[in-house]
């Protein structure tokens, strides 16, 4: 028997501005595997996280968690389900004016009233899984860039989720940090059996450690399966062209926009 | 004139969407304003928008009651009637002055700091990190901001009244030299409690509601970058101090209109 899916999203629409960013998607996502989306800037892989975070309302389509579908629940349903839910944002959106400890303490004091000693073990167990046990009194000012989000991955397990998502979660780092969160997050998918979902642009690092990969690309999936079965697709030019960082290829350099002899005539005239 | 047509339309359906928005953000945040954990946050929002804009209070009361009292005794010492002096300065604090400047200021000093602090929580991720916790944004961030602008301007009101009435007296009783009995003995005698004192209060609870929550929803809804943050920071002030003069008129016409 199959196992039922961990999150599962059906027939996506959804645009913005005007401008349609996901046309009738499908995902799957398993239960305790890490999952890579991949893309390049600008193709909504954000947008995606927060669709599934119901953070966006999908313009038509499913989005099932746990097999509870989250795309026409209510508020209280929602916020019960984002207790399950892990999210390391793009820029770690630490608490500025709460210390290192606050910060991972956060989620724990707002949905459960622990002792002060069972806080303090649970948040300093959190901070010693992402080895920042000795940077608890610091602020998110005094963090370089790596430590922040080490610091926000440790405040998005602080609940103990089942599903983690992750936006972007390499960029802007030194090959150091780059590494010490790669080794993380496998570390905590396989120690804490969580489903994670990374969203990124940085494909040789990403598929080290993925089990199943979507490739995105003008508003449809261009590739999808495991890491082997993605590499293999040598035919698929628009595939390629991402995975080895190629200039040329059909993902065209320039906006869309009018011939350009026509619009230098234009200005001559 | 189809384009006048379509820009009117397209500021209509901005006022309709913004008036629904910020009407449903009132209403979420009252809604879920009674929660114990709230009181600590509360409390910090206190000091925040009440005891950081003291200098700015104090000092400001001060120069008004003393400018109040310089224009006000040069007027009434033509009629001979420099002992009223005392009844001028406190009514026109009182009722008018006092809350208006009192909320003019908030504006520009808390109400500013509002917005850009929210603004900049949304810029950074912070409010979505919230909900993504789980935790509304509304409940944690915005209902101890606005529980806090609403009792904290009618207070920062009355210690600008205070202060005002002070130096109204030091102008005309220490330097003019009207007599510091009557000062006091008149005003006793023209002040009422209700149509007075309490009008001013009512109608410096109108502008802290006003004031906060135009400050929260520029801030809530910020456009999450420089630019957009430096916009909803001057919308506030603008939008807020306007708000604040016409609905002073309003109150005005059914407090003394008859």
């Amino acid at each position: 028997m199959k196992t039922p899916l961990h999150l599962e999203i059906k027939n996506l629409c959804f645009s913005r501005s005007d401008r349609l960013l996901f046309d009738n998607l499908c995902f799957e996502f398993e239960r305790g595997k890490i999952t890579a989306i991949l893309g390049p800037s600008g193709i909504g892989k954000t947008t995606l996280l927060k669709l599934i975070g119901g953070q966006l309302a999908v313009d038509s389509g499913e989005i099932f968690f746990n097999q509870k579908a989250l795309h026409n629940c209510s508020t209280a349903e929602l916020y019960q389900a984002r207790k399950k839910m892990g999210m390391l944002f793009q820029s770690g959106a630490l608490f500025n004016e709460l210390s290192v400890f606050e910060n991972v303490a956060f989620p724990l004091r707002e949905h459960h009233q622990l002792d002060q000693s069972l806080l303090e073990i649970l948040v300093l167990m959190k901070l010693e899984a992402v080895g920042l046990r000795g940077a608890r009194d610091l602020t998110p000012q005094q963090l370089s860039g790596g430590m922040a989000r080490r610091v926000a991955l440790a405040r998005a397990i602080a609940l103990d989720p089942e599903l983690i998502m992750y936006d972007e979660p390499f960029s802007g780092q030194d090959p150091i940090s780059m590494n010490v969160l790669l080794k993380l997050i496998k570390q905590l998918n396989e120690t804490l059996g969580l489903t994670s979902i990374i969203v990124t642009h940085d494909v040789k690092e990403v598929l080290s450690i993925a089990d199943n990969v979507y490739v995105l690309a003008d508003e449809k999936i261009i590739a999808q399966g495991s890491v082997e079965s993605i590499l293999a697709q040598t035919e698929n030019e628009l595939l390629q062209q991402f995975l080895l960082g190629r200039s040329e290829g059909p993902v065209p350099f320039h906006f869309k926009s009018e011939d350009f002899q026509t619009d230098l005539q234009k200005v001559s005239r | 004139m189809l384009d006048f047509a379509g820009a009117v339309g397209r500021l209509s359906l901005y006022f309709i969407k913004t008036t629904g928005k910020s009407c449903l953000m009132l209403f979420h945040t009252i809604f879920g304003m009674p929660h114990p954990k709230l009181f600590p946050l509360f409390i910090g929002q206190i000091f925040q928008l009440g005891i950081l804009s003291l200098p700015i209070i104090l000092t400001a009361g001060l120069f008004i009651g003393m400018v109040l009292s310089l224009q006000g005794y040069n007027v009434l010492v033509d009629y001979a009637a420099e002992e009223s002096l005392g009844s001028m300065v406190a009514l026109s604090l009182l009722r008018e002055l006092g809350p208006v400047v009192t909320a003019l200021l908030f504006a520009g000093r808390a109400g500013s700091a509002l917005t850009a602090e929210i603004g900049l929580m949304q810029s950074t991720e912070q409010i979505a990190s919230m909900e993504m916790m789980a935790v509304s944004p509304l409940k944690r961030v915005i209902a101890p901001r606005l529980l806090a602008g609403i009792i904290t301007l009618p207070l920062l009101t009355l210690i600008f009244n205070v202060v005002a009435i002070w130096g109204g007296y030091l102008i005309g009783v220490s330097w003019m030299g009207v007599d510091g009995g009557a000062y006091w003995s008149v005003m006793q005698g023209s002040v009422d409690y209700l149509p007075d004192v309490m009008n001013g209060v009512i109608k410096s609870i109108v502008f802290g509601v006003m004031i906060t929550w135009v400050a929260l929803y520029n801030g809530y809804h910020v456009m999450p970058n420089a630019i957009g943050i430096s916009r909803s920071t001057t919308q506030t002030v603008v939008v807020s101090s306007l708000l604040v003069l016409a609905m002073d008129f309003i109150l005005t016409v059914f407090m003394f209109g008859s």
